[in-house]
């Protein structure tokens, strides 16, 4: 697939190096920063173009006749959706994707069509990252919260301690703690990698659990892994970014929400705009401001200003200061394993999530939804199945007849909105949409192979 | 850096470059000559020597790094000059000493054209047949034909194409991938030497001479299998191609690439590179002819013009064919035609010499200082058409200028200490830095008269210009191998 991006900040370049190391890709960068394009390709084997990516000459350059995709990433909204606008009446792009921050443009929806503004996809990373959180806060406990099939089926990452009543008993065991209920590992991460799984496979204090359940039984499930934890009530939200104001606005009405902001003319432009919330004006690592406000007696802290260090501080800080769960929005991968494993409960890429939702448009096959797990190195995927038996490698077919590519499992399957947990005689249909786990992310192609409808269909 | 793989990708190019033994065996057998012993031979050691190599790091499979790239391919050009002489010093027609193979190989390799041998046309098809091929591998580089055929390389595949072809802009890639860029090169290279193959034909040469002449032509070589070089034919109708392919395979290949794709020549006249060029063979050539024709060196005109023009763009090209004996021409004439060498073809094309951007460059940074004397405060940027150029390429150049500057000393010297009058000495510096073949004095028809000595000097000098010094210079520099 030929593949334009637009920008190479840090969301473009890591989209950039996902989709170069894929064989089937052909992917050309464009940015303004001469610098950032050649470190780009001494790295990737992708071609770079240096000029405006809203400009049509430069995107002509760029191989705009010939590009499948477009993902317009660069800082600007206005940009973006130039780009696609050039993309679509010039080049007749098929696809094209572009990160929209504004919120003002976000609401309005009915610019978004081919006639005026011609974007298919718009992705808001600020949105996207509130979300997260917001899931997180909804389920104390568990550490990744994703959602498949529009929302019936989530998948659900937890950490298991001596609490729960599963740890210690094989996995088979799971239907007599659970009756009535629809769920089922999908896979178990111990000291950082994959185990294989089956019935005898018996869990551990520590094991990373990733589980798929239906909403309803969410809570039941985190509840036989860990110790349940109470609904979250206070929450401290430290930088009063785009994120951070997205977050306190979403969380205002359920919850007791301070937000914390170091610079006060943003202080008082945010406190305009939450109604219950209280702003304070102050360091988010400032240790006597927050023993002032009861960190001590938080249920969550959130650091989420745009700097990762000062996030690791404020909320190693505020762990110490005895915050019952700290979270930090961090970047680098690096930095996200050293303090998972540490001071941090919870580490969030808000990258890694904005780049999961990116791919899933730019996978063949029908790919409705791909979430990165574990800081990218899994995939999380949900492809629909088409076809007859004999057009498509899925359809009409057990499980245990689907190739699968090594180290990939069908999770589940979400039929009409119910879901199935997949079993090696259960039989997909037209329409499924199947809910696959893959501990190597490099075997995506093969999945995607996998979902192709074949020529006969046609 | 990473020495298990960069000795893993050296070892899969030697075995890569053993299978270019075979064709001249298949020459051998359809002449019915006695000669295609040697290049079993030479097949055989090198393959072996690769497989030694390749076998023990062959599960050695990390990504190059810049540094691996330049090691890679500096190496190998001078792995590659002694395994390419093999065939040459196992035959028995012509003997050769090793010096005088390895000179042969790498003047082949490196697109020089400059020749030890003499009594070319006695000797045996497949040995002259090796010889032309040899330059054609080279012209468009055969680290870089591994990369289309190696999809492997992947990203270290940049680093090798980026060491190894010439200009100071390599980083406008054709394709998004690397593996499609060399492809691309290639096939327009191959589509060049057929259409220049035919027309060599059509005019007149038998078949073998058409495709080695095709071969040497859009290589910008220079070896012919003639003693006389393209002069033997005596046929003006042959001259006029060669000139045109000269020309053609002296414009940057990326510029090909598009006028095919694009089917249009706009890109070729929006060119600034290529109008300086134009410019450049034009003064050249026509300079050439009137001096001829002022001295009325030839009998009647049109052999005076034609003669005049091909020389000059045979010698401004770096290919070094030649119809006369332009070192007895009159006036500055020699001299020129030697100078014009040191221009070259374009970045990205097969030609050697220091590149007509870089003169560009420099040239655009002359005129600006001269604008800046007039308005001292001005802001003026240095511009290639309408793009302003950065200042790390006007660095880059400037630096490129003083190391060549710098070994062209080191190599006269060199050679002048080993007893060459100054004359040859110069000449024979322009003729293997700047991959030109033919020099002035001793060495205007080969180095054949030149001691040992000479020939090793002036083999590391054809390297030295081949891969644009600073991949060579680079490796003997401590700051290349501190850890």
């Amino acid at each position: 697939m030929n593949i334009l991006i637009l920008g190479a900040g840090q969301v473009g370049s890591s989209a950039a190096s996902q989709l170069a190391r894929e064989d089937a890709n052909e992917v050309t960068v464009v940015d303004l920063n001469e610098d950032v394009l050649r470190d780009l390709q001494d790295r990737l084997d992708l071609r770079t173009v240096v000029g405006h990516a809203g400009h049509p000459e430069v995107l002509e350059r760029a191989g705009g006749n010939d590009a499948d995709i477009i993902i317009a990433l660069t800082d600007s909204d206005e940009t973006n959706m130039i780009a696609c606008q050039v993309a679509y009446t010039l080049f007749h792009t098929p696809t094209k994707i572009a990160r929209i921050r504004a919120a003002e443009y976000m609401r309005a929806e009915k610019l978004f069509t081919q006639g005026s503004v011609p974007v298919d996809v718009r992705i808001s990373p600020e949105q996207l990252v509130c979300n997260y959180i917001a899931q997180l806060i909804l389920y104390p406990g568990a550490f990744q919260v994703l959602e498949f099939a529009e929302g019936a089926v989530r998948l659900v990452g937890v950490r298991a301690d001596r609490e729960g009543s599963l740890v210690g008993q094989p996995l088979k065991t799971i239907r007599e703690h659970i009756p009535n209920t629809e769920g089922r590992v999908a896979a178990i991460y111990r000291d950082g990698k994959a185990i294989h799984l089956d019935g005898d496979t018996v869990l551990r204090d520590g094991d990373e659990v990733f589980f798929l359940a239906a909403r309803k039984d969410v809570r039941l499930f985190i509840s036989e892994l860990r110790k349940l934890e109470d609904p979250v009530k206070r929450v401290v939200i430290a930088g009063g970014g785009s994120i951070g104001l997205r977050l306190a606005q979403v969380l205002e009405q359920t919850n007791q929400v301070k937000i914390i902001e170091r610079d006060p003319a943003r202080a008082r432009q945010i406190s305009e705009q939450l109604t219950k919330a209280i702003v304070l004006v102050g360091d988010g690592a400032d240790e006597e401001l927050l023993l002032e406000e009861n960190v001590d007696s938080c249920d969550m802290f959130c650091a989420v200003t745009n700097a990762e260090e000062a996030n690791i501080l404020s909320a190693m800080l505020a762990k110490r200061l005895g915050a019952n769960k700290v979270l930090a929005l961090i970047n680098r991968p690096s930095y996200a394993e050293l303090m998972e494993s540490g001071n941090i409960d919870i580490a969030l890429s808000p990258q890694q999530i904005t780049i999961g939702s990116l791919l899933a448009h730019v996978r063949r096959g029908d790919v409705v939804k791909v979430h990165s797990l574990r800081r990218g190195k899994a995939e999380a995927i949900e492809a629909v199945a088409h076809g007859k038996k004999d057009s498509s490698k899925v359809v009409g077919r057990r499980i245990d007849e689907v190739e699968l590519p090594k180290g990939t499992t069908i999770a589940c399957i979400v039929r009409q909105g119910d879901l199935i947990m997949a079993h090696h005689d259960t039989v997909i249909e037209a329409d499924d949409h199947v809910i696959l786990f893959m501990t190597d992310r490099r075997r995506i192609e093969a999945v995607e192979d996998l979902f192709q409808v074949g020529v006969s269909f046609l | 850096m990473n020495l298990l793989v960069v000795q893993r990708i050296l070892g899969l190019l030697l075995m890569i470059f053993s299978l270019t033994m075979l064709p001249p065996v298949l020459v051998a057998v359809i002449f019915s000559e006695p000669s295609w012993q040697p290049f079993i031979y030479g097949f055989v050691l090198t393959l072996i020597s690769g497989l030694v190599i390749w076998l023990p790091v062959r599960r050695a499979n990390r990504d190059l790094r810049l540094r691996d790239g330049f090691l890679v391919v500096a190496s190998f050009w001078m792995v590659l000059g002694t395994f390419g002489s093999a065939p040459l010093l196992f035959s028995e027609v012509p003997t050769m000493s090793f010096t005088d193979a390895v000179f042969e190989a790498m003047s082949g390799l490196t697109t020089t054209g400059a020749t030890v041998l003499t009594g070319l046309d006695a000797l045996p098809k497949s040995i002259l047949y090796y010889r032309q091929q040899l330059q054609w591998l080279g012209g468009m580089g055969i680290i870089v034909l591994a990369v289309a055929v190696l999809p492997m390389l992947g990203v270290g595949g940049m680093q090798l194409y980026r060491a190894e072809t010439p200009g100071p802009i390599k980083d406008n890639k054709l394709t998004p991938r690397i593996t499609e860029t060399a492809k691309a090169l290639w096939y327009v290279y191959l589509g060049f030497t057929i259409i220049c193959g035919v027309c060599y034909w059509l005019a007149g040469m038998n078949v073998f001479d058409a495709l080695c002449h095709a071969f040497s032509t859009v290589a910008i070589g220079g070896f012919s299998t003639h003693d006389l070089s393209i002069g033997h034919f005596q046929n003006p109708s042959i001259d006029l191609i060669a000139i045109v392919f000269m020309f053609v395979a002296g414009i940057n290949f990326s510029l090909h690439f598009f006028g095919w794709r694009h089917n249009s020549i706009r890109h070729y006249i929006e060119d600034p590179e290529f109008r300086a060029y134009v410019v450049a063979l034009c003064t050249v050539s026509i300079i050439a002819a009137i001096t001829l024709l002022i001295s009325n060196e030839y009998e009647d005109p049109a052999t005076n013009v034609i003669t005049g023009v091909f020389q000059a763009v045979s010698l401004a090209t770096t290919t070094g064919f030649t119809t006369a004996n332009y070192a007895s021409w009159p006036g500055a004439l020699p001299v020129l035609l030697i100078m014009a060498s040191f221009v070259g073809g374009c970045a990205g094309s097969t030609a050697g010499g220091m590149k007509v951007m870089r003169w560009l460059l420099v040239y655009k940074q002359g005129a600006r200082e001269i604008t800046r004397l007039v308005h001292p405060s001005a802001e003026i940027p240095v511009r290639i058409g309408s793009k302003a150029v950065s200042y790390r390429v006007i660095e880059a150049v400037w630096g490129f200028f003083a190391v060549y500057v710098i070994v062209f000393v080191v190599v006269l010297m060199a050679l002048l200490a080993t007893g060459l009058d100054p004359v040859t000495a110069f000449s024979a510096v322009a003729a293997t830095l700047n991959n030109l073949g033919p020099g002035l004095g001793g060495v205007t028809a080969g180095f054949m008269g030149v001691s040992d000595a000479a020939k090793w000097v002036s083999i590391v000098a054809m390297v030295l210009g081949r891969l644009e010094i600073f991949t060579l210079l680079v490796l003997i520099t401590p700051t290349f191998w501190r850890r």
